[in-house]
């Protein structure tokens, strides 16, 4: 068939538009979803299902659709979408898909952002209610938000064709959102689906901005915004789906449910078929009949399973000669591939008769949609006159209004909103302003009330495979039978067994149908068993669209030092430490990194080398307790520390275990500058305000960062006093005047300095500080001396030969500073400080304690993987693992550094670390490998 | 995402604050003086109720100040916000 099925003009120009699908060239017209634009076209099989490969046709007009998956080609591939949901624009070229999409190969060149925004009033939907609901709110002067997720407003409106005020819908829809716009605080959000509803009415929604455009789509503009809502009161007119029945072949491409054929004869002009039958089982289905038998389509007959439907549509049927078969239900629908003709029977039994069909329409009443009321917390309850779940009690300042709680009819709905926009005015501390009259619409028939029917069993001897529950999900009521069989009991279980009510679906049109089977099947009520739980996202969201401008460079904070641009210069390969570039090692021409570690350890060791040792956390602590203070939280003495001299300082939780090291320099007597390691600057930062504010505020300390205020080089090696000396003519260098762990303000290069005689590395060194701006020049100047610069890699060597631990690496929350063979570190003076009781408890006194040894692989060329596992020769039971494993240039060989139980106990034992099938057997040695005398410090 | 009114701020979005654990667990006078028994129970002992809850927040990306909040677990409604070293309101 080719574009022969838009006999109607619907109220629109109808620009041409051309795309392609599955490789073929159609036409459409502007305002078409790519769904209406195959069917207008006459294709009906648009994808395959996603498990048992049947063919799948267009089943909804909306974002309820379960079946007509497809991908977006161009401008960039996007798998997975509903054809009901893409609007057609010039050049779409897209593919129907057999239940899974394809993920570009390529990143994604669209840009994506994020908005907040408060409000006192957010709307959800603007159909009937909603924009009622808008109005009233905007009408008493609230700040309001209005967000709907298709093109334009009206909601319900656009596919029924009913008249609101004498207008046709879909114009009235469109005066009132215009109308809506004219206030300064309102703000009408189109393309916009509000897919999360969180406490304390944290909402959030994803804009859909160029989509619709394709390649027209002008680069500036983000494709696609999130929206992040906080809403004082939030009104819920989020609408109702139709549902369907279970019975034989309801899959079948040319099954539809009814409203949504109505909607493409009233909204696109679109025929979805050319002789239809009508299964019902409630109203809402005949005047969806009328309107297609007005656009030209044959309507065979209505099989009503009541015994009457509402007299005023069983006269209009009537004086159109159209069948009402009451009584009757579809047992199934009939075809090779696509609905070829419908088996219609009496409920009660009897001979089937087969109906000629291209298209059988569907209606099984409507599921209000009431993901995002539950979502926000809000219990639900069955409504027996519906069939369905309504909105019931909820503790957040939120109410559904319109078909969203139920309202069956238009006029409801209008009332309705408007009430509820009302209550939310008078809620959120406005003046409520007087009723304005309710805008009048067409006659409403009375109505029959509806029968709640699920399953139209199969004939005779026939099994239960082919009556779907979730079309997307290829999921059968044999398929809940079995799992019911198996002894499932709750919804929640069927969902995880079947699958039913997952992916795009999300129990829109498959939840309560799940549930009525299950409950069918237990024989017990569906207002007992409930429905699954409904959880964000209410429709699939992109990862672009969450991640917004956060990728890439802008994904998270990248620090950088004083000296960067010159280590880039250098040709330093950098690492990451938390959010901190630092250059891991230097390679120079022809040198891997193994090469240039051990010729920078070489340096440190024999010459003179230098490191940007800036990183460092910072912290100045002031204040007359600011002695005291430090004693509480280091392990060791820091009130007896004399202004000009450094100690090294180890911090533990409550429980005893390593949390921080680092130095404390005391600048005077109420002034101390705290060093962290650099990953945990911060949190030892908020660790000293938490004592502070919670257990000690009569301390009167103040905490400040200082990290970035100061740019720091650590010069190392038998050479550094000579180079030191050269750089610094005005300091006494002399270890008798300038001895360990002092520190001394000087000019260094010139340049205001305080030098600390610091060692991370157990050769003689200093760690020369200046304000960062003068960290490049001081950089410069020392390496202008001859110095040979070094990385992270080099210091991690130095430290660990010299068996000085990092926090984080060798220690992991569970270590004590004994554990580290650092008892020393602990004082035994002070009465009390953070760990202290934790060290007299049994399990840290435990002989077989993981304590940090070294390990000494017995092919000396053989470097240990970190994290490798250890086991006695012949054993199977770990003892403990490798925490840091290197290549020694000092030792000239591979050594590591491990957690071991009872290691110090094993020391000169044989071990063999587990490496998958390979043992590497290795010498359990002490921890400092390197100058355990101590020789080397003072030069 | 819940909404937490600072005491010194006003109200903030969540993402703002950093979770402190049970309030008013205070360090002990003289660890030195409890038996290993109350020593643990002190370090790993918390309420776990289900409704009413006196918690600690941060403020961590505002104004960095400790408080405390009383939260029902189960609905997420805060009750009562207020100072560190103020008593804990009392909640109907």
């Amino acid at each position: 068939m080719t574009a022969t099925e838009r006999p109607v003009q619907a109220d629109r120009p109808g620009e041409v538009l051309r795309f392609r699908f599955d490789g073929r060239d159609y036409e459409g017209r502007s305002g078409d979803t790519l769904a209406a634009a195959l069917l207008a076209s006459g294709v009906r099989r648009v994808a395959t299902s996603v498990k048992l490969g049947r063919p799948r046709g267009i089943f909804s007009a909306g974002v309820e659709e379960p079946n007509a998956l497809v991908q977006v080609e161009t401008p960039f591939p996007e798998p997975m979408l509903p054809a009901t949901t893409v609007e057609l624009y010039d050049g779409l070229v897209a593919t129907g898909l057999p239940g899974k999409g394809r993920l570009a190969d390529r990143p994604d060149p669209a840009r994506y952002d994020s908005v907040h925004a408060h409000c006192d009033v957010l709307v959800v939907g603007a159909g009937p209610a909603g924009l009622m609901a808008a109005a009233e709110a905007a009408r008493g002067g609230a700040r309001v938000i209005l967000a709907d997720e298709r093109p334009e407003p009206g909601g319900s409106l656009l596919g029924t064709a009913e008249t609101v005020d004498g207008l046709p819908g879909r114009r009235w829809a469109a005066e009132r959102a215009a109308e809506l716009g004219g206030f300064d605080d309102v703000r009408v959000l189109c393309r916009t689906t509000v897919f999360g509803h969180y406490d304390d009415n944290y909402v959030v929604a994803v804009e859909r901005r160029t989509n619709h455009l394709g390649a027209a789509a002008p680069a500036t503009m983000a494709r696609e915004r999130i929206w992040r809502i906080r809403a004082r009161r939030v009104v819920l007119a989020t609408g109702a789906h139709e549902r369907f029945p279970a019975f034989a072949g309801n899959d079948l491409p040319g099954v539809m449910l009814a409203g949504a054929a109505r909607a493409y004869v009233n909204q696109y002009g679109v025929r979805p078929g050319r002789r239809a039958v009508v299964f019902t089982t409630n109203d809402s289905a005949y005047p969806a009949a009328l309107d297609l038998a007005g656009a030209g389509i044959e309507i065979a007959a209505i099989v009503d399973v009541r015994r009457a439907p509402g007299e005023e549509w069983a006269r209009r049927c009537a004086e159109r000669d159209i069948e009402v078969r009451t009584g009757h239900v579809v047992r199934a629908a009939v075809g090779d591939g696509e609905v070829a003709a419908v088996s219609i029977a009496s409920e009660a039994g009897g001979q089937a008769r087969e109906v000629p069909a291209d298209l059988l329409l569907v209606s099984g009443g409507w599921t209000p949609v009431v993901h995002l009321f539950s979502q926000a917390g809000g219990a639900l309850r069955f409504d027996e006159e519906i069939g369905a779940f309504v909105p019931g009690e909820i503790r957040q300042a939120v109410e559904a209004a319109g078909s969203a709680r139920g309202v069956p009819t238009l006029s409801g709905c209008l009332r309705d909103g408007a009430e509820a926009g009302r209550r939310a005015l008078a809620a959120a501390g406005f003046a409520v302003p007087d009723p304005a009259p309710p805008p009048a619409v067409e006659h409403e028939p009375e109505a029959a009330p509806a029968r709640h029917l699920w399953l139209v069993p199969p004939a005779d001897g026939a099994d239960h495979r082919e009556h779907f529950v979730d079309l997307q999900r290829d999921v059968t009521v044999a398929d809940v039978l079995r799992a019911t069989g198996a002894g499932l009991r709750s919804v929640e279980h069927v969902k995880r067994y079947t699958t039913a009510g997952t992916a795009h679906d999300q129990g829109r049109t498959s939840g309560l149908l799940t549930s009525a089977i299950t409950a069918h099947a237990l024989g017990v009520d569906v207002a007992d068993l409930g429905v699954t739980t409904f959880r964000a996202p209410y429709a699939p969201v992109s990862f672009a669209a969450l991640a917004g401008r956060d990728r890439g460079s802008l994904h998270d904070p990248v620090r950088v030092t004083a000296m960067h641009d010159r280590h880039v210069d250098s040709g330093a390969l950098f690492e990451n430490v938390g959010q901190w570039k630092r250059p891991w090692y230097y390679p120079r021409e022809g040198e891997d990194m193994a090469a240039a570690v051990l010729r920078e350890c070489r340096a440190a060791r024999e010459d003179v080398a230098m490191m940007d040792a800036s990183t460092l956390g910072k912290i100045d602590v002031i204040g007359p307790d600011a002695a005291e203070f430090l004693d509480r939280l280091y392990t060791n003495m820091m009130s007896t520390l004399a202004v000009g001299s450094i100690r090294y300082g180890v911090m533990c939780r409550p429980d005893g275990m390593v949390f921080d090291d680092g130095t404390v320099i005391r600048l005077a007597d109420d002034r101390f500058l705290v060093t962290t390691t650099t990953g945990n600057a911060a949190a030892v930062l908020d660790w000293m305000e938490e004592w502070l504010q919670t257990e000690w505020p009569s301390l009167r300390v103040h905490c400040t960062s200082v990290t970035e205020q100061w740019a720091t080089v650590a010069l190392v090696g038998p050479r550094s006093r000579e180079v030191l000396a050269g750089l610094a003519p005005g300091l006494a260098v002399g270890n008798p005047s300038f001895p360990f762990m002092t520190w001394r303000d000087t000019e260094v290069a010139g340049i205001p300095a305080r030098v600390c005689r610091i060692s991370f590395s157990g050769e003689l060194a200093y760690e020369i500080n200046v304000r960062s701006w003068y960290g490049l020049a001081l950089w410069e100047a020392v390496e202008a001396a001859g110095v040979t610069p070094y990385g992270t890699e080099t210091m991690h060597v130095l430290r660990a030969e010299k068996g000085y631990p990092i926090i984080g690496q060798d220690t992991d929350g569970t270590v004590t500073p004994q554990d580290l063979g650092m008892a020393w570190v602990v004082s035994k003076k002070k009465p009390d400080f953070i760990g202290k009781r934790s060290f007299g408890r049994a399990d840290t006194a435990r002989p077989d304690r993981k304590q940090l040894v070294g390990l000494l692989p017995e092919d000396t060329g053989r470097l240990l993987p970190e994290g490798v596992h250890l086991v006695e020769p012949g054993g199977t039971r770990p003892l403990g693992h490798v925490t840091s494993s290197y290549r020694s240039a000092a030792l000239g060989r591979t050594f590591a550094l491990a957690l071991i139980s009872g290691g110090r106990e094993r020391i000169g034992a044989r071990l063999h670390a587990a490496m998958g099938a390979e043992t590497v057997p290795v010498t359990v040695a002490h921890h400092v490998l390197y100058d355990p005398e101590g020789a080397r410090r003072d030069g | 995402m819940l909404l937490i009114p600072c005491p010194w701020c006003g109200p903030r979005d969540e993402i703002e604050f950093h979770y402190g654990g049970q309030a008013h667990v205070a360090y002990p006078d003289d660890p030195a003086a409890l038996s290993d028994e109350e020593w643990a129970r002190y370090l790993f002992f918390r309420d776990n109720p289900k409704g009413p809850f006196a918690e600690r927040w941060s403020h961590s990306a505002g104004c960095r100040r400790w408080f405390n909040v009383v939260r029902d677990t189960a609905t997420n409604e805060i009750h009562a916000v207020y100072r560190i070293g103020e008593p804990r309101p009392v909640i109907a």
